[in-house]
């Protein structure tokens, strides 16, 4: 039977892999939802209620994926990781205590006024309701992050013996509570749920554009298209040079908290300076696939590269190497490649946005066929890469669970038995491989379905003064309303 | 090294945090069961109903609600975990299928209603259905389950004090989950729901007294004996009654009110056969198995600071969708 650390850690990884697919969703969509409500409600342009009503829908369904696939991770932490939340549960438990209270119940309660209730409230109490669904979803973030940032860079606390336990005292909430690891972890989580909703916004917006504009197909609401297009363009510029520039001060502060990280991120066995930062590189011998830095290797890197990027310009630094650490290293080839996939669609993202925005200046973004087919085959990368990033995230930090005062495998639940484990991971691949279809199926049918037609609308004071000038961006002869 | 430090001397206020903690999350666990309670009741009853009209308004009666219900358990499981981390992690891993059959149901439950909305081809509306009144009906039965094992002290998960603690809890979902109905529907269908209302509460009655008997059999003889368990067992038969007087003279609110002090009554049950244990298999004492004063003291100023709010948004959700349900309401 399998055993049962195996499993546990198996089972963290697929239920955590897909759970964050629905907050990165719905944080990501809080901001642009709080956007077109506020310009529904003042301004009455038709197009800001059907981009709120169409987008609401998308967060609705990823909003309750997210709380059933959520509890999932709380409860394992004491089903699976029974060991580690004794011995860490004074600092760990209080956070997602927290965050339950302060942010999950604000999010939840709100979320039924912002979904259900155009109808019912006022104007005022729809806005708030926006902004506190919004404040929850990223204020959850916080909570879940001081806990991660935690495990990354264990600060303020003092180890004891207790019935034969190790347990992990509190003696500085401050120090560790208000980690440095809390700011970058907090910036570039944020910043990616954005850009990675930017991307997917653009890729579904560029499918109707392209059908419409390029394969001349008659599309409805296509200015609802045109708009989600061009917004989700402004946020690609803003987040995406955002998230690389704040990604390069992050490794920077992986290298000088957890070196073995870094060391695993760049595949450095041996400490050296003038480290290449490998682009590229393959064993020349096959027994060494899983190791990217094999001794004989071939490579294409930048030289001095690696070296530079940790010290913040100096191509001499030197890194430590893994073999200088006394625990074994992580699994050196999943988190090298891991990395480098992140880094490069980080700046794949960048040209992409900039590609737009020039098309934009130059008129025929519209237009532009490769530019939309870019857009479509790029829509889900952003989720892909945020992957990525917790991958080098947490598998860099293997063999530890908390960095440097416990090992992963203490702290896997002692009398967990290798078949109960393995039910529940099969059951969870089965489960979640079937949840993921449907919301796959769910979103497509929003999708297709499109934005509500300006017919249903709501009957918005302002509109009626307008009565008359309403435009749209659509070519003549193609119906934009249905 | 900051004035945080001065909160690790000693009990805030002199206050006795461990008892409060213990209380606080029963009562967490409490409001989980009311409030989610009357959903999955509600889902339990979806079963009853044939006709399109009926399902759906049942559907839109939880629609805005029963995400917000169902963090209390999340609520739940951060505070036991914060303020007992070692049973937190005793429990959870020693009743563990028990424990995934409960997210299980959960997710079942969640997801059932969004899928049920998404076509309108009979089959596909039945199996979802199905799928919505099995989550409703396993998640409280799989909970109560786990409560049972809990208070019976008993380290394997499927045991006859299990089943029946779970039949008990699923019936009293039915029971809050019918006054919750009738407050949200109107005409033939809040008549006919009466007569589940009042088969509900007889069953629940039943289950309560055969599990205490269960209870008292496993050695828990004195405890259920003792004056105050005695004394909640009396309210319970009290506000039964007030339960069906309530449904009969149509005051639902009313018969809504009394099903939730049968709901706190039960999870006071629990928490005092286990008083002054938490966890009888492992031997922890709420005062043994409490976390130290510091992150105690941080915790009960976080508590005492959220819980009001939250307390708030429950008021102005409940509030914003008083009256009975629109079936095709939202977005």
């Amino acid at each position: 039977m399998i055993d049962p650390v195996l499993a546990s850690r198996l089972q963290f990884a697929l239920t955590t892999i897909v759970h964050i697919i629905f907050p990165v969703m719905s944080m990501g969509l809080a901001p642009f939802l709080v956007y077109f409500t506020w310009k529904d409600i003042r301004g009455g342009e038709p197009v800001y209620e059907q981009l709120r009503r169409f987008w609401t829908k998308i967060f609705a369904i990823s909003f309750v994926v997210g709380t059933v696939t959520g509890i999932v991770l709380e409860f394992e932490f004491g089903t699976n990781f029974a060991a580690f939340s004794t011995a860490a549960g004074e600092l760990f438990g209080g956070p997602l205590a927290v965050e339950g209270m302060m942010a999950f119940m604000l999010e939840a309660t709100f979320l039924g006024v912002f979904v259900f209730g155009r109808e019912r409230v006022s104007d005022r109490l729809y806005m708030i309701s926006a902004l506190a669904v919004a404040v929850g979803t990223w204020l959850s973030a916080v909570w879940i992050l001081i806990a991660n940032s935690w495990m990354q860079m264990p600060r303020g606390y003092e180890l004891a013996t207790e019935n034969g336990r190790t347990i992990v005292h509190l003696v500085d909430p401050v120090a560790a509570y208000l980690n440095p690891r809390f700011g970058f972890m907090y910036i570039h989580m944020q910043n990616a749920a954005v850009e990675s909703v930017a991307l997917f916004m653009a890729g579904v917006a560029a499918y109707y554009v392209f059908r419409h504009h390029v394969w001349g197909y008659q599309v409805r609401n296509v200015a609802f298209w045109e708009t989600t297009l061009k917004i989700a363009l402004v946020a690609l510029l803003i987040t995406a040079p955002l998230q690389v520039l704040h990604g390069d001060l992050y490794a920077r502060h992986v290298f000088e908290t957890q070196p073995q990280k870094f060391a695993a991120m760049e595949a450095v066995w041996e400490t050296e300076s003038y480290v290449p930062e490998y682009l590229v590189a393959v064993p020349t011998d096959l027994g060494d696939i899983t190791d990217p830095r094999a001794k004989e290797l071939f490579g294409i890197g930048i030289p001095g590269g690696a070296s530079w990027l940790a010290s913040g310009g100096d191509p001499s630094a030197e890194i430590t190497g893994l073999n200088e650490f006394e625990t074994e290293a992580p699994p050196v080839a999943i988190v090298f490649w891991a990395f480098r996939a992140m880094v490069g669609m980080g700046f794949w993202f960048i040209l992409l946005g900039f590609w737009g925005g020039y098309r934009w200046l130059t008129g025929d973004l519209l237009e532009d066929d490769l530019l939309h087919k870019a857009l479509m085959g790029s829509s889900l990368l952003g989720f892909v890469a945020v992957e990525l990033g917790w991958i080098v995230t947490e598998v860099g930090r293997q063999p530890w669970v908390i960095q440097g005062v416990m090992k992963t495998h203490e702290g896997v639940s002692p009398g967990l038995t290798g078949t109960e484990a393995a039910i529940t991971l099969a059951g969870f691949v089965l489960v979640y491989a079937t949840l993921l279809g449907l919301y796959t199926y769910v979103v497509a049918r929003i999708i297709r379905a499109g934005p509500p037609g300006r017919d249903d609308l709501r009957d918005h004071p302002k509109r009626r003064e307008d009565e008359g000038q309403e435009t749209s961006g659509a070519p003549a002869g193609v119906a934009s309303d249905d | 090294m900051t004035d945080l430090a001065g909160l690790g001397d000693g009990p805030l206020f002199g206050l006795p945090l461990p008892e409060l903690w213990f209380g606080l999350v029963f009562a967490m666990l409490g409001t989980f069961l009311f409030l989610d309670g009357f959903d999955f009741g509600a889902g339990a009853l979806f079963a009853t109903r044939e006709d399109d009209a009926d399902r759906e308004t049942i559907l839109a009666a939880i629609g805005p609600f029963w995400d917000g219900n169902e963090v209390w358990l999340v609520v739940f499981g951060g505070a036991l975990f914060a303020a007992f981390p070692a049973v937190y992690a005793d429990l959870f891993s020693r009743h563990y299928l028990l424990m995934f059959g409960v997210l299980g149901a959960l997710i079942l439950r969640g997801l059932a209603p969004e899928m049920y909305e998404q076509r309108h081809d009979a089959a596909w509306q039945r199996w979802w259905g199905r799928a919505f009144v099995a989550g409703s009906v396993l998640a409280p039965f799989l909970l109560g389950a786990f409560v049972g094992n809990w208070v019976a002290g008993t380290p394997r998960s499927f045991t006859l004090v299990g089943v029946l603690t779970g039949l008990t809890t699923v019936a009293l979902t039915v029971v809050s989950g019918t006054a919750f109905l009738r407050v949200k529907t109107r005409a033939a269908l809040r008549a006919e729901l009466r007569s589940y209302g009042e088969r509900a509460i007889a069953a629940y009655l039943f289950a309560v007294v055969v599990t205490l008997f269960a209870l008292a059999a496993t050695g828990l003889r004195t405890a259920v004996l003792s004056p105050a368990v005695l004394a909640l067992v009396a309210v319970s038969v009290l506000l039964a009654g007030g339960y069906v007087l309530a449904l009969r003279r149509d005051r639902d609110l009313l018969a809504l009110a009394a099903s939730a002090g049968l709901t706190y009554g039960l999870t006071a049950v629990v928490a005092l056969l286990l008083y002054p244990a938490i966890d009888p298999v492992s031997g922890l004492t709420v005062r043994s198995a409490i976390v130290s004063t510091l992150p105690l003291n941080l915790m009960s100023v976080g508590a005492a600071l959220l819980l009001p709010l939250v307390a708030t948004y429950f008021v102005v959700l409940y509030s914003a969708f008083s009256g009975p349900a629109e079936p095709a309401g939202g977005y």
